[in-house]
Formats: C-alpha cells, structure tokens, sequence
C-alpha cells in the first residue's frame, strides 16, 4: 500500500462525504472525515456518535453518506462500532461472507462523546481489541448544544457553562491528555493530526488501516462559532494550534514515539490564544497566559524526550 | 410433549437458557456479568471456549455497550442476543429504546430482580416492567422449560416481527431452581430457525444505507406510527409462530394467555410467571373445598393482548390481580393498571381488586395464594377492601 497518497490521487477517489450536509460554514470536520474516508482503499463502515457531525450529515429523509452508516446514541460510537466488526467477523466465520474481504470500521465521535460521556466505552473496546479506527474530532467543547465545557475545554478557555465572570476568568481545570489515555491502553497505534497537515494526517490514517486490532487518531477541529473566529480561519487556527505546539503533531506507532512535526519557530501560545473569542478575556491576564504557555512548553519538552523512544 | 425427539434435562432456568442459546448459535452474543442472570453468560463463554458454539462473544464492560454491540452487530445483519438483570437493565434503558426504534431483532434473557434502592438481588418484575413501554415484546415464563421453548420462540418471532425481545424469568426462584426442562435435538431448532434473513444489513456495501439518522418533527411521528403498527402485527406473528412450534413439537405454549380451570370458575386470579405455578396448586387444593377459582396467566405482556384478555374474562363478575412490581402511581400495579385499562370499553362491569405480593423477592407461599383466593372470593360476594392489597408484607397495624 502506499503510504502517501497526492492530491490528485486523493481527489480521484470517492471521497465518502457528499454535499449538501449542514455543518457550519468553515467547520473543518467535512473535510477530516473526507480525508479519512479517501485514504481507504477498502469499504468502509461508519459509526458516528451523536453530535454536530451526525446531526448536519443526516436529517431524514437525507443523508450526505454514501457509505454505510449508523448512529445509536452519543456515548457508545465505540461500541457500536464494535457491534458492526463482530458481525462481520461472526458472518465470515460462518462462510456467508468471503473470507476475505476486507472492510475498514471506522467511529467519528468529538470530544463530549470521546474525553468525557464516551470514555468508558471507548476503553472497553479498544481493550477487546476490535479491528476498528477511532477519530475524535476535537473542537474542544459540547459544540452541538451550544459550546458547554468538556474535559477536553483548554485552560482558561471561555464556554457557555465556563464563561468567563469578573471573578472566574473562563474554564480553571487543564483538559484531559486523551491521547496518552488512549495510548496508556497500549493498542497499536494512536496519534495526533490536524487538518492543516493534511499530508501528515492521510498518512496517519492509512498507517492505522495496515494495522489489525484498535487505533486511535485525535485530529483537532477548530469550530468558528465555539472558538470566535472568521469562518475562512479554520486551517489556520489549526496551523497555529501546531505551530505554537498547543496540539503537537505525533504518534505512538506499536509504542515507539515519534513527533512528526517539529515547528522550526515554536511560535508563543498568545499567537494562537489572541485570535479567538474563547480567550479573549486572558489578554487581560498575562499571568493565565504564562501558566498556559509553561504547560505547553512542559509537554512540548516531554515529547521531545519522548521522541523515537519506544515506551514499551 | 408429544413427541418423541425431546431429551429430559435437569436444568435451572440460566442453565437452560444458556443451552437454548448454545443450540441457537446466534451469530454474536455481548453481555455483562449481573446477578442473577450472570451464569447464562458464564456457562455460555465456556461453550465458546470448548469450541461448542461458532458465536464471537463480546464480554463488554457495561450494560450499555452490551446493547450497544447488540444493536451494532444486528444492524450489520446478525443474529443477536444477550441476557441481563435489573440494574443491568436499568443502565440499558436508553438503548432499549434505541434497539426497538431502530426495528432490530435482538433476543435478550431478563432474569428478573428488583431494582435498587435498597439494593436487592432478587425476583420481583420491577426492572422488566420498568421497560415496558420501551418497544419490546416481553414474555414472561412460568419454568425452566417454558424459558428454554421460549428463548427459541423469540428468535423466530423477534426476527419476523423486526422487534427486540425479552423473555423473561423470575430472579433465583427461575434461574436457579432445578427443574425438569425437555429439550430438542439441534438440528430441529436449526430447521425450525433458519438463518437470519436482515431487510437491510450495513454490511451490504453496495447498497448503502443510513441507520439512525436525526430526524425531527417532519418524520419522527410517522417512524413512531409504523413501529406502533409493527407492534400490532406482532400479534398475529406470535400467534403463528407459537401454533407453528406447538405443531411441529407436540407442545401446548400459550401464545399470550394460559387457561388454568376457568370453565366453571366463578371468579379468577389473574397471575405471570412462576406465582401461577403455586397459585395453580393452591386452586387445586381450594376446588376440593369446593371453591370454584381459575387462573389466567398473562405470558406475553408486550404487547398488551388486551382482545384475548377482554373476551377470556368478560363473563366474570370479580378478578383478582396479581403483580409482582409497584408503579408507585398509587394505583398499583401494571398488570391491574392495564387490565383495567383493557376492561373499560366492556358494558359488562367487573370488579377488580389488585394483590401486591413478592417484592424483592419475598417468598410467595401456598399461604399466601390461599389469602388471595379467599380475599377475591368475598370480594366477589359484595364485600368490601381497598382496591390493593398488600400480601405477605410487615405492616403497621
């Protein structure tokens, strides 16, 4: 299989989302999923959590999959996905499939249905070892309802459930390292990419698919109306996002770690914090703004010891 | 059981469903350990172990994900089933829903208990009929081999309907009491099944379909009104296949309501489950006191066969009405609630009296049957109670 696909052989493909869907202008997550879903060189089979994605891809009578598709609820894309790959194990053992064919199951859940309601089924079934590829698309707070904090809400970041006050400055807990939760499974293969590097994440994704049991890619999802900015800055928060290392590039190929983008200048986190609505109060608190860039450049420091070492 | 292709079993009622399900060899089993129904899965594993069964078991973490890997692996296509208890139950709630809107055939084993709080292991049909208004066909056996019959009914029934179902038994009392359970040899229940043959499966990549998409006020209600139909037409598919089977085997299933003496009755004890076998005994022992009682067992509860029902009672004057859950409504208990409910657009008049008993799983006695009787007898003459009874509980006088 090759590993990189170009542009022009990605745009030749079917690219597994069709027009027409609802989500947001400038949302980005239209785009993840296509890049996904055009790596394949098998069939694919999604399961989607509740969520933006679900609810702008499908309204009855439509639908924008021309692949097939199913949502149960919002904590269980996992398991759902679960139930999909047993089937078509069990059918196959039965003879009423061939043997070999080759299906890729795939789960899109954000960070509400992925960090925090989803969690436990999330670890359930990447402990089974089910052949599936998980894709969290992080925009970093419950978007669908109208931008409630998550556990995957950044330090400081300003939500309808953690704004902002004249004494609470936005949300006060760091959000959780769901990428190294994952990777403390030890399944295969987990990763970070964002859409900016598109390269980069196609290339992660079709790794994922040469791999037999669970993988995990957490790609971030800049959200225009959750985060405040122009509906044509979507790539570029998420350049800044890598570029200043607030979401590093990297993954943890069968526990070898690898950072697959070192910024040449690591720009500061006020670069990123400054263009969004959600941070907007932290101008004013140059001291929130030092303790988010120490966190950063703690975990940029770990990675970079971390880097090309296997960790089990 | 007129036949002679059936094999005798000692069995407890998990056993015996962990059998039906070992003979069944559904495609995928995914299930979590609660008590009381824990064992079914326990035994069953072992047979996926020893290589019996070419089921993949999926042993989730949750509950939740137990019907959520049902749910996935029946719409790509495959026989489904799982087995759960209470609280289990309980933490599947929200997936119930999901299963039976989603029109999936998903056979599920309820080994009945109460619900918590106070936390409590055993049989009453609190947590069952806590779903009862969640889409799914419930049938409730009154032994080991009627669970066993039943389970391999469901699949058929579930699976032509395009319904989950859930058949249920009562907590320790059913599960772990050992009875007499007659089997059938493999290859019958294999002819009798078939395979599975989905409408629509996701694993069809070349006709692609979309399961469970948003779906608002424009649709929602005409999807919720052809599900509404599919449990009316549910009925008449229970009914052919329960006539199918009792042909096929010699056997003498209800489909919806057994008749225990109410020819010459002159009132009736309505029961379910493994309390109509000890109130059957005490109508026995009662009629040669010269006592003219009968019983109606209520077997499928969803849906509510309410026309059988009506025209089976009908001609009495009084009926005493046994449950073994509250709905804390202060009215009662479901099955009276709907008997009633089921009775109103008679002319004739009947007079109801509704009997809590067992709950948590406080043992129902022969005594306690005899109160009953006795209780609808003079209730039947004119005397006068409240509309429920509570039997065999520690009241303040």
């Amino acid at each position: 299989m090759k590993k990189i696909l170009s542009l022009k052989e990605l745009s030749e493909r079917n690219l597994g989302l069709a027009p027409g869907h609802r989500a947001c202008a400038g949302c980005p997550f239209p785009s993840i999923v296509k890049m996904v879903l055009s790596s394949s060189d098998y069939p694919v089979i999604v399961a989607n959590a509740t969520g933006c994605m679900e609810v702008t891809t499908t309204i009855f009578p439509y639908s924008a999959w021309p692949v097939p598709w199913i949502h149960s609820a919002f904590e269980n894309a996992a398991a759902t996905i679960a139930g999909v790959e047993t089937a078509f194990k069990a059918l196959k053992k039965k003879g009423i499939i061939p043997k070999d064919k080759k299906i890729n199951f795939i789960a899109f859940a954000g960070d509400g249905g992925t960090y925090d309601i989803g969690l436990q089924a999330l670890s359930g079934a990447i402990e089974r070892g089910h052949n599936f590829l998980y894709v969290l698309y992080d925009n970093q707070a419950y978007m669908n309802t109208g931008i409630q904090r998550s556990s995957g809400t950044p330090f400081g970041a300003s939500t309808t459930t953690s704004p902002a006050g004249k004494v609470i400055p936005g949300k006060m807990q760091e959000r959780k390292d769901i990428t190294e939760i994952i990777a403390a499974h030890g399944i295969p293969y987990v990763a970070q990419a964002s859409p900016s590097h598109f390269g980069d994440l196609i290339r992660k994704v079709r790794r994922a698919f040469e791999i037999e049991g669970p993988k995990f890619i957490a790609v971030i999802s800049p959200c225009v109306p959750g985060w405040g900015y122009e509906e044509s800055e979507s790539i570029e928060m998420a350049k800044l996002a890598v570029e200043t290392c607030f979401w590093p590039l990297y993954e943890i190929d069968h526990g070898v770690y690898k950072i697959n983008y070192k910024p040449k200048n690591k720009l500061p986190v006020k670069v990123f914090l400054e263009k969004q609505e959600r941070f907007k109060h932290l101008l004013e608190r140059e001291d929130l703004i030092e303790e988010i860039q120490k966190r950063i450049d703690e975990k940029w420091e770990k990675l970079l010891f971390l880097d090309g070492k296997k960790i089990r | 059981m007129k036949t002679k292709i059936f094999i005798k079993h000692a069995f407890t009622g998990n056993e015996a469903s962990a059998y039906a399900m070992k003979q069944i060899n559904p495609d995928v089993v995914a299930a979590y350990p609660i008590t009381p129904a824990t064992e079914i899965v326990q035994i069953f594993s072992k047979y996926v172990s020893d290589g019996e069964v070419d089921t993949e078991f999926v042993p989730v973490e949750s509950e939740h994900s137990a019907m959520s890997v049902c749910i996935g692996a029946s719409a790509a296509g495959a026989r489904v089933m799982t087995a759960t208890s209470a609280q289990g139950l309980a933490l599947m709630h929200e997936m119930l829903y999901i299963a039976s809107g989603l029109r999936l055939p998903i056979v599920m084993v309820v080994g009945n208990r109460a619900l918590s709080a106070p936390i409590n292991i055993h049989g009453d049909h609190s947590d069952t009929m806590g779903s009862r208004d969640a889409g799914w066909l419930q049938f409730y056996c009154e032994n080991a081999n009627e669970v066993y019959h039943t389970i391999i009914m469901a699949i058929k029934i579930a699976e032509n309907a395009n319904l989950p179902a859930m058949v249920c038994m009562d907590g320790f009392i059913i599960t772990h009491g050992m009875e007499v359970v007659y089997t059938l040899p493999d290859e019958e229940i294999r002819e009798f099944l078939g395979v599975r043959k989905p409408l629509y499966s996701l694993l069809d990549i070349q006709n692609p379909i979309t399961v469970g998409p948003l779906d608002l006020y424009d649709y929602y209600f005409e999807h919720k009104r052809g599900q509404i139909e599919a449990m009316i037409n549910s009925k008449k598919i229970i009914e052919e296949v329960v006539k199918e089977y009792n042909e096929r085997f010699g056997t003498n299933f209800p489909p919806f309501i057994e008749e225990y003496k109410i020819e010459d009755a002159d009132f009736l004890i309505i029961s379910m489950s493994s309390a109509a076998g000890t109130m059957k005994e005490a109508i026995d022992i009662k009629r040669e006191e010269g006592i003219k009682v009968g019983l109606l067992r209520i077997k499928t509860f969803r849906p509510f066969p309410y026309e059988v029902l009506r025209e089976k009672i009908r001609k009495f004057k009084a009926i005493g009405i046994m449950d073994r859950a509250e709905t804390l409504s202060t009215m009662g208990g479901p099955v009276a609630i709907e008997t009633k409910a089921a009775l109103y657009s008679l002319p004739e008049k009947i007079n109801l009296i509704n009997f809590i008993f067992g709950l948590g799983g406080r043992e129902f006695t022969l005594n306690d049957a005899f109160k009953i009787i006795e209780i609808t007898k003079k209730f039947s003459e004119g005397e006068k109670f409240p509309e429920v009874l509570y039997i065999g509980v520690r009241e303040e006088e």
